[in-house]
């Protein structure tokens, strides 16, 4: 309901009765055993960062629903950074000193996840990032293990968020279209520097050259200037790293009828309001995710995606399934700790996180390997979806064993295949 | 041909410019308000012509009406509620009211913004646009819409020209304008004269919120920048000029548009505010003023 606005303030009103009488019914029920509290800090305006408190109170429902952790029922402490982060530090010790959390899932942006870090490592707190990607997130654990092993990685890599497009464009846009070159275009963000390294390396091993770089300021409005650069420059594709902006640039892209194919990861895109949020342009654009509605990476995905539609109205953006996931795995982690929340053992637990979520299957990267505990990617763990707007619908284009559909452009796209080469 | 879309590019964002800043210039020159909410009663229009044209499925031309509406709306609001009690206080020594003015308007103008930030989300949003599909002008593609924005604009702006030149209830706003003390003893009701200036900035605030809307796409993040570009036209042109004001929304509509093009897109804002910081030294009443 992000943005459906005059059922928004009734939406507001309904929640927040909501929550009385489920308070209410929650002391009732529990009143025998102690919560384990959670701290879930979201980003409530952002389309993203949104889903993360909601998918996260989703799992502590359905846990709690099914007796709790050992009869204990979970109980979710939501707070909301303002994607800022300062907002997020002080959201963050005061899950910690106030609140008394035993882990805290925080934040889909980089930079406020990395403000958080320290915290973590200092008030020796559980922490871990659902949607944040950029690789310092799990570097700092490798570097300073014994300080920053409070910190999990709950969310893909820039680097492997990279190499899975890389992969998918191996497949389809090479493999499939023929496509040969490629602009990359990036927001300026701490999540894209990582991305954009690896998409440099990994783009041309994939078959496709890239002929250009671009990294434009998160408030840009106007985006004609770079597409026009972009198609100065004759590319096949355009491979996008974009997450604090997708409207402008989608609608603009659709507006201008910009020829070249829009793929790469468009972290709004991976939301359904998208398309109401976009007026519909957005019809083609191709992106990676964790997930896509109606494909089943594991039996968990689709009864997740339908249980949280009809709880919210929208599905959820991909750190709903991270969110939603880790609040299982924490769960987990306590009840093979037989309760014991101290921070010491829970790191132990989680470090033996093996669990099959909503995305695939979970594992965090040990301490030697150089991005521990972040969670691991490939084949038989998690490798994210690509999916393709088309028709008002997200449809799984890759990999090919997930994919309920095949990849078809807006006429406006002008595929150049052998002509251009 | 990167030079004809510069051409192109920047006429349309100099028109839309052009006709936010000219509703701010004419509430400045009548009744010597400047009015740090701009950018609020903009994003106002934009976001209730995006609601009611998509979410309310009314469509996108009665939307875009409505939108201009809200925008009269939130123009009144803001002189009813809050420029008017302000400049009508006994409490305020008189020296000190523009000052109230300004912060007053400031901090409804924050107001707006985090009250639409909590409705609607801070995520832009567009409205789907006016024209559909593209033309080609000499060989560069440009959306219809973009084409149709600068007319828009440039119709507006013509109405507006007519009805001060052109009609009673204008001249009056004119002569408000230039001594207000002349035109009470000549029997007008200033209260009404500035009542007409504040309906011609909503209609004019409205309607560049709903086109800005359909053209670039509009957050409430953005109210603060909707105002500084308003107000760096206005004082670039010269302060209650008009004509000033126009000069300079395509003055810095074309330096935004050929630094983007041919320097960086990120450096856009740049060399604008340079002029302005320049102009404030070097001619202090801007291109046109008159002080």
């Amino acid at each position: 309901m992000y943005n459906s606005n005059t059922g928004r303030t009734l939406y507001r009103v309904i929640r927040t009765g909501t929550t009385i009488v489920a308070l209410g019914l929650a002391v009732s029920a529990y009143a025998a055993g102690d919560p384990i509290k959670i701290g879930v800090i979201g980003e409530e305006s952002a389309v993203a960062g949104a889903s993360i408190t909601k998918a996260a109170q989703l799992a502590a429902d359905e846990i709690n629903a099914h007796g709790g952790v050992d009869g204990r029922p979970i109980q979710i402490i939501a707070y909301d950074d303002h994607s800022s982060a300062s907002d997020g530090v002080r959201a963050f010790q005061r899950a910690a000193s106030q609140d008394k959390v035993v882990a805290v899932i925080g934040s889909y942006i980089s930079e406020v996840a990395l403000a958080m870090e320290p915290w973590s490592a200092r008030l020796k707190m559980p922490f871990i990032t659902p949607g944040a990607a950029s690789n310092d997130i799990s570097k700092q654990v490798h570097d300073d293990y014994d300080h920053y092993k409070y910190t999990f990685h709950g969310w893909m890599t820039s680097a492997f968020i990279a190499q899975s497009i890389c992969d998918f464009s191996h497949d389809i846009l090479v493999g499939q279209f023929k496509m040969k070159t490629t602009v990359v275009m990036s927001e300026d963000a701490a999540w894209t520097k990582p991305l954009d390294e690896r998409f440099l390396e990994c783009l041309p091993k994939a078959g496709l050259t890239v002929l250009d770089h671009i990294r434009f300021n998160p408030d840009t409005t106007d985006f004609t200037p770079i597409y026009n650069q972009i198609e100065s420059k004759h590319p096949d594709t355009i491979t996008t790293g974009i997450s604090h902006v997708g409207v402008q640039p989608t609608v603009q892209w659709h507006d201008q009828q910009v020829p070249i194919p829009l793929t790469g990861q468009s972290s709004q895109a991976t939301t359904t309001s998208f398309w109401k949020d976009t007026n519909g342009a957005t019809e083609g654009v191709i992106t990676a995710s964790a997930a896509a509605p109606g494909v089943a990476i594991t039996p968990k995905t689709v009864p997740f995606v339908d249980a949280y539609t009809k709880q919210f109205g929208v599905s959820p953006a991909y750190c709903g399934f991270t969110s939603y996931d880790l609040v299982y795995i924490l769960a987990d982690a306590i009840r093979r700790n037989k309760g014991a929340t101290d921070p010491d053992k829970m790191v132990d637990a989680l470090e033996k996180t093996d669990y099959t979520g909503t995305i695939g299957r979970w594992q965090f990267y040990g301490r030697s390997d150089q991005f521990t505990h972040a969670l691991k990617y490939g084949p038989g763990y998690i490798t994210g979806i690509n999916l393709q707007w088309q028709d008002g619908k997200q449809v799984a284009i890759w990999p090919k064993a997930l994919a309920n559909g095949t990849v078809k452009f807006p006429s406006f796209i002008k595929l150049q295949q052998a002509s251009a080469n | 041909m990167v030079w004809l879309q510069i051409l192109i590019d920047g006429f349309a964002i100099s028109s839309l410019y052009a006709l936010g800043a000219i509703g701010f210039t004419l509430i400045f020159g009548v009744s010597g308000v400047l009015n740090l909410a701009h950018g609020g009663v903009m994003l106002v229009a934009a976001l209730m012509g995006w609601l009611l044209a998509g979410e309310a499925g009314l469509g996108t031309w009665l939307g875009t009406l409505l939108g201009v509406l809200a925008g009269m709306v939130a123009a009144y609001i803001t002189y009813l509620m809050v420029v008017r009690p302000i400049q009508r206080s006994a409490a305020i020594p008189r020296e000190e009211k523009e000052i109230f003015v300004l912060t007053g308007t400031l901090l409804w103008g924050i107001m707006i913004q985090q009250g639409m930030a909590y409705l609607f989300t801070d995520n832009p949003v567009t409205m789907r646009p006016l024209f559909a599909g593209v033309v080609t002008i000499a060989g560069v593609r440009t959306p219809l819409n973009e084409v149709m924005i600068a007319v828009v604009c440039w119709v507006v702006i013509g109405l507006l020209w007519f009805f001060v030149n052109r009609t009673r209830a204008g001249k009056a706003l004119l002569a408000a304008s230039m001594n207000p003390r002349g035109l009470t003893l000549l029997g007008f009701e200033l209260s009404r004269v500035y009542l007409l200036a504040w309906t011609l900035y909503g209609v004019l605030a409205g309607v560049a919120g709903v086109l800005l809307a359909s053209f670039l796409g509009v957050s409430s993040n953005n109210t603060g920048q909707l105002t500084a570009s308003a107000f760096s036209i206005v004082v670039l042109g010269g302060l209650g000029s008009v004509s000033g004001s126009l000069m300079a929304a395509y003055v810095v509509g074309y330096l935004e548009t050929i630094t983007a093009y041919l320097i960086a897109p990120t450096l856009r804002p740049l060399p604008a505010l340079v002029l302005l910081v320049l102009v404030v030294y070097l001619r202090p009443q801007g291109f046109l003023g008159r002080r």
